[in-house]
């Protein structure tokens, strides 16, 4: 597994009141940072996206407190936070066939947006990424 | 290994004369003791004299629970009260208790059979037996007692209730039987892996399990988790108790025809079924002698087989309980037993072993069933569509053994109500 890859936290929630307190709740005890982070939402229920500081932690935690919790590998391009960044990443995956399942984004540093993605073939989108230099690696 | 192996390995041919002889005395017996039979006999025509016994089974009239609710509380008995050494009475969920009482004797053949059934499945005077069905007015607990006495056990008298006490005992006395309802058991094995205790790392071999209906998949995952084998066992308060329990081959529960005798109906119709046909369980009571109850209609739905099992015992058995013939659920038209529900979830690796059935009318009067059932932790979910495609899978499995549409949701795990005793599954908030 390369550097580049962001292990990203999915975690099932039903669609209720306190449920994503609970959820982060366990994080905030922990003293985890969650860096990214979305709801994939679908009626009843809902599943919690996000990348943090101390993934191997936080799974272990939310395991314990009885939540499904699956790790899931993803890649992340930092881009300028300037109109095109997202573009110039799609057209360059959509070119060579690359399917992007899901993707979602934050800015941060004021100047940078960080684009996490997790698409069909992800040591091709790797190296394509890496080709344009802009993929994210863990430093 | 057997208790009374003359008794349990009595020929086929000589059990039947037994039993006809016994039936012919209990008719003379209730018609002679019993106000309420002795009507009932001639209500339906029934001369003693003239009786013929096992050929005039069926023309002898049925007893239902009603029976017992009308001639509350001891007006069905055979015998004085100075007579009757124990009470037990089952919770009236629709009006009275229904009320039942036990000679010396009854006492005896009660704790006779279960000895018999725990010794079938491998329980002797090494183990040490922990009874985690409640005591009291419900008969599973003393049953249980007295019979793991006789054979000998060590009986761990916990009762129903204090899940972490139950462990620690369990753990600190080395128990290695464990007698409760199979419900319990799931959250019992549950609550021990939370608590950090692993039941496969404890003496615990075996779980005698029952006082409702469950099926061959949570067998599986009970066996699983916790490393024991884990049998099914048999009874109803009005029958005694728990009496008659499967033996180590695990395929029936030997039915004790010396003092039991058993027939299987089409519980519309009143007639029986052919054989292997499954239908409501109906029980004469050859040799109690407080109670005594003719044709009585059990409200359980099985399947009889009178083949000479592979243990060697020769009476009959029934198969798993495969629901109440009066919490069969009607979705639409449609029969519906919770246990085929329950046997399509456990067949789901991605789901555990809670579940609820919530049944609905809709404004334009259909019912709509929804189960809701726990997503495992194991599962792997990332996409929505995850979970959208584990709830159709599931929703095509039930559609395709119970004949009728089920919506299916996956909720979080450990939220669904979890009983210490007899798990209450279904939610009926259809208006009729």
């Amino acid at each position: 597994m390369g550097e580049w890859v962001i292990k990203q936290l999915s975690v099932f929630v039903e669609n209720k009141p306190g449920r994503l307190a609970a959820v982060t709740k366990i994080l905030y005890d922990k003293k985890i940072n969650i860096r990214a982070f979305t709801i994939a939402e679908a009626g009843d229920f809902g599943i919690i996206r996000m990348v943090v500081d101390r993934t191997e932690e936080a799974y272990s935690s939310l395991k314990n407190a009885g939540f499904t919790v699956t790790l899931t590998r993803v890649l992340g391009v930092e881009v300028a936070d300037e109109p095109g960044g997202l573009y110039k990443i799609a057209k360059a995956l959509g070119e060579e066939g690359i399917n992007i399942e899901y993707v979602y984004a934050f800015t941060y540093g004021g100047d940078k947006a960080l684009i996490i993605l997790r698409v069909d073939d992800i040591e091709k989108a790797a190296e394509i990424l890496e080709k344009e230099g802009v993929l994210y690696k863990n430093s | 290994m057997f208790w009374d192996p003359r008794i349990e390995r009595m020929p086929e041919k000589e059990l039947e004369e037994y039993q006809e002889r016994k039936l012919k005395a209990l008719i003379f017996r209730v018609y002679n003791h019993s106000p309420f039979y002795r009507k009932r006999l001639k209500e339906a025509g029934i001369n003693p004299w003239d009786f013929s016994g096992l050929r005039d089974l069926t023309k002898l009239p049925f007893t239902k629970k009603q029976d017992l609710r009308d001639t509350y509380p001891t007006g069905m008995f055979s015998v004085p009260i100075s007579q009757v050494v124990r009470f037990h009475a089952s919770s009236g969920t629709t009006g009275k208790p229904t009320v039942v009482g036990y000679t010396a004797n009854d006492i005896d053949m009660w704790v006779e059979c279960l000895c018999r059934g725990l010794v079938s499945c491998g329980v002797s005077r090494e183990d040490v037996v922990q009874i985690s069905y409640g005591y009291g007015l419900f008969t599973g607990g003393l049953g249980f007692h007295y019979a793991a006495e006789k054979v000998g056990a060590t009986v761990l008298p916990t009762s129903a209730g204090n899940t972490a006490r139950q462990i620690e005992l369990m753990k600190d006395l080395k128990t290695t039987v464990i007698a409760c309802t199979p419900s319990y058991m799931l959250y019992l094995s549950e609550y021990a892996y939370k608590t950090g205790v692993d039941l496969k790392e404890t003496n615990l071999k075996r779980g005698i399990f029952g006082a409702e209906p469950w099926s061959e998949e949570t067998r599986k995952r009970i066996e699983e988790k916790t490393g024991i084998d884990a049998y099914d066992v048999y009874g109803t308060s009005e029958l005694s108790g728990p009496l008659f329990t499967e033996c180590t081959e695990k395929c029936g529960i030997h039915i004790w025809a010396d003092h039991f005798l058993v027939e299987i109906i089409d519980p519309k119709t009143g007639e029986q079924v052919g054989e292997g046909e499954k239908g409501e369980l109906v029980v004469t009571t050859l040799s109690k002698e407080a109670l005594p109850l003719i044709r009585w209609r059990t409200g359980d739905i099985t399947i009889l087989e009178n083949e000479k099992c592979a243990c060697g015992r020769t009476h009959p058995r029934i198969m798993r309980i495969l629901g109440r013939a009066d919490d069969m659920i009607i979705v639409r038209g449609v029969n519906v037993f919770p246990s085929q529900i329950e046997h399509v979830l456990m067949q789901i690796p991605e789901v555990g072993e809670h579940y609820l059935i919530i049944l609905d009318r809709e404004e334009n009067g259909l019912d709509v069933m929804t189960i809701q059932v726990e997503l495992s932790e194991k599962a792997e979910i990332d996409k929505v569509s995850d979970i959208l495609e584990l709830e159709k899978r599931i929703a095509e499995k039930l559609k395709s053994v119970l004949n009728v549409t089920a919506k299916v949701e996956v909720v979080n795990p450990g939220t669904l109500q979890r009983f210490e005793g007899k798990a209450k599954r279904v939610i009926d908030r259809r208006k009729i």
